[in-house]
């Protein structure tokens, strides 16, 4: 009897030090907040500058992909725990962010954690939808037990403290808070709208509205009580496999009466979402006083660029009203341009109002308007780009029609051709390729079979 | 890997001559670099993946350089960085008192270490060099130790250590800086060493009360030791003053200089400092200028070497001038053969003129 009891007491004992230990490490890895970014978007309307990777591993601003700026106001926020969930054309995405050296965020615990789909048992799924992708790393957030949850798109430039959207929400004992964006209302029907109350609370959400009622237009970011999603996400799951905050699980919880609230952003928002936008964006951060500033001291925005040479300026260059980065060397002539990593304008070439992505070699006499040259170009000798009528493309009208002819990346444009506006070129071209050297307004010319 | 580096980088002679407060081994260089970058680089692109940094004078900027090991790939459980100050204990109340004694001092990091060979290098040299191809000639020549030399074209060689080498290249004779060189023949204070020799010479040196490598161990032993010199054959220079500091800063407006240390791999890696692009805004003109990442120009800029988050101001005139870090010219300025250190601010209208021989200077942080 007495050996029974001693051998309970043991047992006993060995269960409570146990639960303890498992507390203890619960406890160390616990954070109050993790993000999950969204990364797996085609992001279609950007034809050829999406074939080969995703839209948040797209070059912006010279030296950045667009995902840096989301990562960087993440460890700008002091958010040290990161899922960023990737489907389509990841390569170029796990190669940049790493195990997040740039960003701060290779770290013991937590740090940048890549999410891919993957099989489980009896069953393999694509995310599906954007509140899918989360539904289904449900396990991975439960790692950290976190309070709440920040979700994140990894397609958008902006400057955001999530900190102070975080003490909102705690102040306003919301179960979720979504960052909203005052549009013009004339443009509120291309956006998911929230209708709220006198106190910011949303009372109804349309996607897309015909006839919007509020401007307060949703920014893809929501800080999210994380007890209450996983709830509403395991709940959603049996009505929509292919589960979405917008369609879905917001206005569940609208119709739940759960406490929702808008917070206002009202400072620098862009969704590059097409050519055009894209384009812009870019274009702004050459102004004198750009209306999104780079050069802040305090919130710096971090990227992958380990080897870092100084940019050079030659003797006979001209530049003016544009950006470069490192390692970038300039003989010729440069007017509003934005120039990436490596780039290498040869004497006697011209580049204006364009994009030039790192690694993009252009030649003597060539003369480059308004086009988006992307990573590891070559450009041969006097070529002309961007010249002609604005026709808008005969294949993909919908994407190509502003005047901007865009180069996929790798390619090859040899000496002497001409190419002018709305066009797409992709992959080794030779001379033969182009009709009498010329590839005329709306053309398009990809090589290898495959449509952009 | 078959090698350890030490890097010398904060004796005094490791500080300009001019300004014997800054260290040579934190001097930014080419725009993006610091003049340990290249040594420190070329170690790593070697393969030695075990580097120690002795350092004492000015060591300030130098540490802080060397904040992160994982620029240069070192942050590592096995090997990785190791910086070494020196400190004071109740027997030794002294510094380093020579480069001897500041390895002596930290004897167990070798004792510890089971690398069969150790490299010896300074932190005030520009150069691009693959030591496995030393380390090879090394053991090819069964040599006790291997000094890497050039023959000095334009350098004086009185300046340097002067070597005369027999046929078989190994060294016969060897004087710091004589007054009349035999030859042309310098050695560029790069040494590779077995370690368990170079630990027996450390201790049989500093048991005599001697402290410098090159006159107690170089010297010394010269005849009595079988010492070999490697030719180098590259661009290869030593940062000692102003003057040198500015024409090797000039250098890199140079493009195979630019392509050897910028475009050629293996890369020279420094400390990431994420600056955005250079900025150039409508009414700047820029002629043959390095331009860092984060500056901002309006004015005019040639023969210039601008490092990052340097401003100039509208219709400021800047020519053949080495501009820091996170300088601000403001406008209208006319600044000529000039050196501002980091952090320099010149006030609107101000004009500044040095000459080729002699740049103008300004220190850190300093306000005209």
């Amino acid at each position: 009897m007495n050996l029974v009891n001693f051998y309970l007491q043991i047992q006993i004992r060995n269960l409570i030090l146990q639960a303890r230990t498992i507390k203890r490490v619960g406890s160390m890895r616990k954070r109050e907040i993790i993000s999950m970014i969204l990364a797996g978007g085609h992001g279609t309307r950007l034809g050829i500058l999406t074939k080969h990777l995703a839209k948040p591993a797209v070059t912006f601003g010279g030296k950045y992909r667009i995902i840096d700026f989301v990562l960087s106001n993440c460890i700008n926020s002091d958010i040290d725990t990161v899922g960023v969930l990737t489907q389509y054309e990841p390569l170029k995405l796990n190669q940049h962010i790493g195990i997040g050296i740039p960003w701060d965020l290779d770290r013991k615990t937590g740090g940048v954690t890549i999410l891919p789909p993957y099989i489980k048992e009896g069953q393999g799924a694509w995310y599906s939808g954007t509140a899918n992708a989360i539904y289904q790393n449900i396990k991975f957030i439960e790692e950290y037990n976190p309070e709440y949850v920040l979700i994140l798109s990894g397609d958008h430039i902006y400057k955001m403290d999530y900190s102070k959207m975080l003490e909102y929400h705690k102040q306003k004992e919301a179960d979720a808070t979504i960052a909203v964006l005052e549009v013009p209302i004339e443009e509120a029907h291309h956006f998911g709208i929230m209708n709220t109350n006198e106190e910011d609370r949303i009372v109804e959400f349309e996607e897309k509205p015909r006839e919007p009622r509020s401007n307060l237009a949703s920014m893809g970011i929501y800080i999210f009580n994380w007890n209450k999603l996983k709830q509403v996400l395991i709940e959603d799951n049996e009505y929509h496999p292919d589960s979405d905050f917008g369609k879905h699980i917001i206005p569940r919880m609208i119709h739940n009466e759960d406490r929702l609230f808008a917070y206002r952003f009202n400072s620098y928002w862009k969704d590059v979402g097409t050519i055009e936008s894209y384009w812009q964006a870019n274009m702004e951060l050459i102004e004198t006083l750009p209306s999104f500033n780079l050069y802040e001291e305090f919130w710096k925005f971090h990227t992958n660029l380990d080897h870092q040479p100084p940019q050079y300026v030659g003797e006979a260059a001209d530049v003016k009203r544009s950006i470069l980065s490192e390692g970038s060397e300039v003989y010729g002539n440069v007017y509003s341009s934005v120039l990436g990593s490596g780039v290498i304008i040869e004497e006697g070439a011209t580049v204006r109002d364009s994009i030039i992505m790192a690694g993009t070699i252009v030649q003597s006499g060539s003369v480059l308007n308004r086009c988006i040259v992307s990573e590891n170009c070559f450009i041969g000798k006097n070529v002309i780009i961007g010249e002609g009528e604005n026709i808008a493309n005969f294949e993909k009208p919908d994407i190509y029609h502003t005047g901007i002819t865009v180069v996929g990346d790798q390619t090859t444009v040899p000496d002497n051709v001409w190419i002018g506006k709305n066009c797409v070129v992709y992959g080794n071209t030779k001379f033969s390729d182009y009709n009498n050297g010329r590839l005329e307004s709306g053309q398009s010319l990809i090589l290898e079979g495959e449509e952009s | 890997m078959k090698a350890l580096g030490i890097i010398l980088a904060g004796g005094s002679s490791e500080t300009l001559s001019d300004y014997p407060n800054k260290s040579i081994a934190a001097l930014p260089v080419g725009g993006s670099y610091r003049t340990i970058d290249f040594t420190m680089s070329n170690m790593t692109n070697s393969g030695v993946n075990k580097v120690a940094v002795i350092t004492q004078y000015s060591s300030r900027s130098l540490l802080d350089h060397l904040s992160s090991a994982k620029w240069w790939d070192l942050g590592r459980k096995q090997g990785g960085l190791f910086v070494f100050t020196p400190y004071i204990t109740n027997d030794n109340p002294f510094g380093y008192r020579g480069t001897a004694d500041a390895m002596y001092r930290n004897i167990s990091f070798l004792k510890r270490s089971n690398e069969p060979f150790v490299i010896i290098a300074s932190g005030k040299h520009v150069y691009k060099i693959d030591f496995n191809d030393v380390l090879e000639y090394h053991q090819q020549k069964q040599a006790d130790i291997t000094i890497i030399y050039k023959e000095a074209n334009y350098e004086k060689p009185s300046n340097y250590g002067v070597m005369v080498l027999d046929e078989n290249k190994r060294l016969i004779e060897f004087e710091e800086k004589p007054l009349e060189p035999q030859t042309n023949i310098i050695s560029l204070g790069i040494y590779v060493i077995p370690r368990t020799l170079l630990i027996k010479l450390l201790e049989d040196v500093v048991a005599e009360n001697r402290y410098d490598f090159v006159n107690d161990v170089i010297i010394r032993y010269r005849k009595k030791l079988k010492i070999y010199g490697y030719p180098f054959e590259g661009y290869w220079r030593c940062i000692r003053s102003i003057q040198s500091f500015f024409d090797i800063n000039m250098d890199f407006l140079n493009k195979d200089v630019r392509d050897l240390f910028c475009k050629q791999y293996p890369y020279i890696a420094t400390k990431v400092m994420d600056e955005p692009p250079a900025k150039f805004n409508i009414g700047s003109s820029t002629k043959n200028c390095i331009v860092g990442g984060g500056s901002i120009l309006n004015g005019y800029v040639e023969n210039a070497v601008l490092f990052r988050k340097v401003f100039t101001g509208s219709y400021s005139f800047i020519k053949n001038a080495i501009i820091m870090d996170g300088s601000y010219i403001g406008n209208n300025c006319y600044l000529e053969y000039v050196v501002l250190d980091k952090e320099v601010v010149v006030s609107d209208g101000r004009k500044l003129v040095g000459s080729k021989e002699n740049p103008i200077f300004l220190e850190k942080g300093s306000v005209i």
